[in-house]
């Protein structure tokens, strides 16, 4: 089973918050701009959803 | 029939709280009680982004998870009182709620400017969606806007006005904008910034009356000058929200006083097995800092909080063989903020403010830069301007304090 991320890039505001909660997922780049691997093992999900509470802008989702 | 666990309060915390219930295995009732009537929504962006932009619920409304579909929502409805003796609160339409637990997510108010001519249209605070939606149809072009106040929401607004064509002047006690958290330097070239995108400071300042008959027209300052406006927002900070515990034993000398549980404490200094406190009321030590408890008005400590009584109480609910483990387990969240005026991206970690040095460590200060913040030579904060990842750097140092 694998999990879809989506960011919204025309919300997110590269705070960088989700970063910490998944450390697989999120990170941000030399820019310091947001980059994300957008598919992932199930097993990341409650990290994506701990992601997706501390946005700032509530710009990530999962899609089911 | 099962009691419910009660929550008093449905913004963020309220929201999270009961996401982490049921996280944590909890399958029984949930009851949230919140005097707004708007399902949880997300409030830093009412003094930035939303602010700027058009200002609506479903702008800032957080998605709801299917885990808290059947999460019985009272809203714009205010509990009024607590009786933790028989285990009800009682709200502004009379009808009593019984629980098994009381999560108390109850927040902050903006404390408001007291002068004698005070009864006047064209004031506003920045909390609430409906705050947000009042300020935002003032911020028209060449409004004359006088901001009170100068911390993290003054500035913020400060800023948002200006860019949306204000007039707009800044009236506070201090020396510096928001030099209490972030230092003299840093705080004098925010100022600077400011400054230079035309937003005016009157510092050592205040406001002793409002000048108008049925609008604000003017302010009076404590120098005798004279300031005249059409728009006045009062960001001087917050009252916790704990009328409604008053007469039980709890200590809500400053907020909700906690143990690192979030249980409530009463005043003789034991602790109630089934009151929580969560997010900005919640007074509680952080082990990373010291033994003091405090609140903590940033943007993580509602989540954070909240998965903590999730965990407690979840195991709690359920009987679960690990209860006594899951209490001794240190809960120590790093402080995280971040703010955003003109071209300034803030972003910070730790308590600043309890620092007794602060000096620039990476960068310039007239560019993006980045400070640390001592207490006895151990850091305890970090704040930058751009920098982002440095900034990042930092924060797992400051979470290890704790062990």
């Amino acid at each position: 089973m694998t999990i879809k991320i989506d960011v919204d890039m025309t919300k997110c505001q590269h705070y960088g918050q989700c970063v910490f909660e998944a450390p697989n997922i999120f990170r941000l780049n030399n820019d310091d701009k947001l980059e994300y691997t957008a598919e992932a093992d199930d097993s990341e999900r409650a990290n994506v959803e701990a992601a997706i509470d501390v946005c700032p802008m509530q710009a990530i989702f999962i899609v089911e | 029939m099962t009691k419910p666990v009660v929550i008093v309060g449905a913004s963020m915390g309220g929201l999270r709280v009961a996401e982490a219930l049921r996280r944590f295995g909890y399958t029984g009732p949930i009851t949230a009680i919140g005097d707004e009537p708007y399902a949880p929504y997300n409030r830093p962006p009412l003094s930035k982004e939303v602010l700027a932009k058009e200002v609506s619920h479903e702008a800032v409304a957080f998605a709801q998870r299917p885990a808290t579909e059947d999460v019985n929502w009272v809203l714009g409805t205010r509990v009024v009182s607590a009786d933790l003796e028989h285990k009800t609160v009682t709200d502004s339409n009379g009808d009593t709620h019984a629980y098994s637990a009381l999560i108390a997510a109850t927040g902050l108010r903006p404390k408001r400017l007291q002068v004698p001519n005070g009864d006047l249209a064209g004031r506003h605070a920045v909390r609430t969606l409906d705050d947000a939606i009042g300020l935002r149809a003032a911020l028209v072009p060449g409004a004359r806007v006088v901001i009170l106040g100068a911390g993290f929401i003054g500035c913020e607004v400060a800023a948002t006005a200006r860019k949306l064509g204000c007039e707009v002047t800044v009236v506070a006690p201090g020396v510096h904008p928001i030099v209490r958290p972030l230092g003299v330097e840093l705080a004098k070239e925010i100022q600077r910034r400011h400054e230079a995108e035309g937003v005016r400071f009157l510092m050592k300042t205040t406001i002793t009356d409002l000048i108008g008959t049925a609008r604000v027209e003017g302010v009076q300052l404590d120098s005798g000058e004279q300031l005249d406006c059409n728009v006045l927002v009062e960001a001087i900070g917050s009252h916790a929200n704990t009328e409604w515990l008053e007469g039980t034993d709890v200590d809500i000398t400053d907020g909700i006083l906690t143990d690192n549980a979030m249980r409530a404490i009463r005043t003789d200094g034991t602790v109630h097995e089934d009151v929580f406190a969560i997010g900005d009321v919640a007074r509680f030590a952080n082990p990373i800092f010291d033994e003091v408890a405090r609140r903590v008005e940033h943007w993580n400590i509602p989540t954070d909080t909240a998965k903590r009584v999730g965990q407690v109480l979840g195991a709690k609910l359920n009987s679960a063989e690990n209860w006594p483990s899951v209490l001794d387990e240190q809960f120590a969240p790093v402080p995280s903020f971040w703010s955003d005026q003109f071209e300034m991206h803030i972003l910070a970690f730790g308590l600043l403010a309890l620092a007794d040095e602060v000096k620039l460590i990476h960068g310039e200060i007239d560019g993006d830069c980045v400070f640390g913040y001592y207490r006895a030579g151990t850091m305890v904060g970090v704040c930058g301007i751009g920098l982002r990842s440095t900034v990042q750097g930092y924060r797992a140092a400051i979470g290890s304090l704790a062990s």
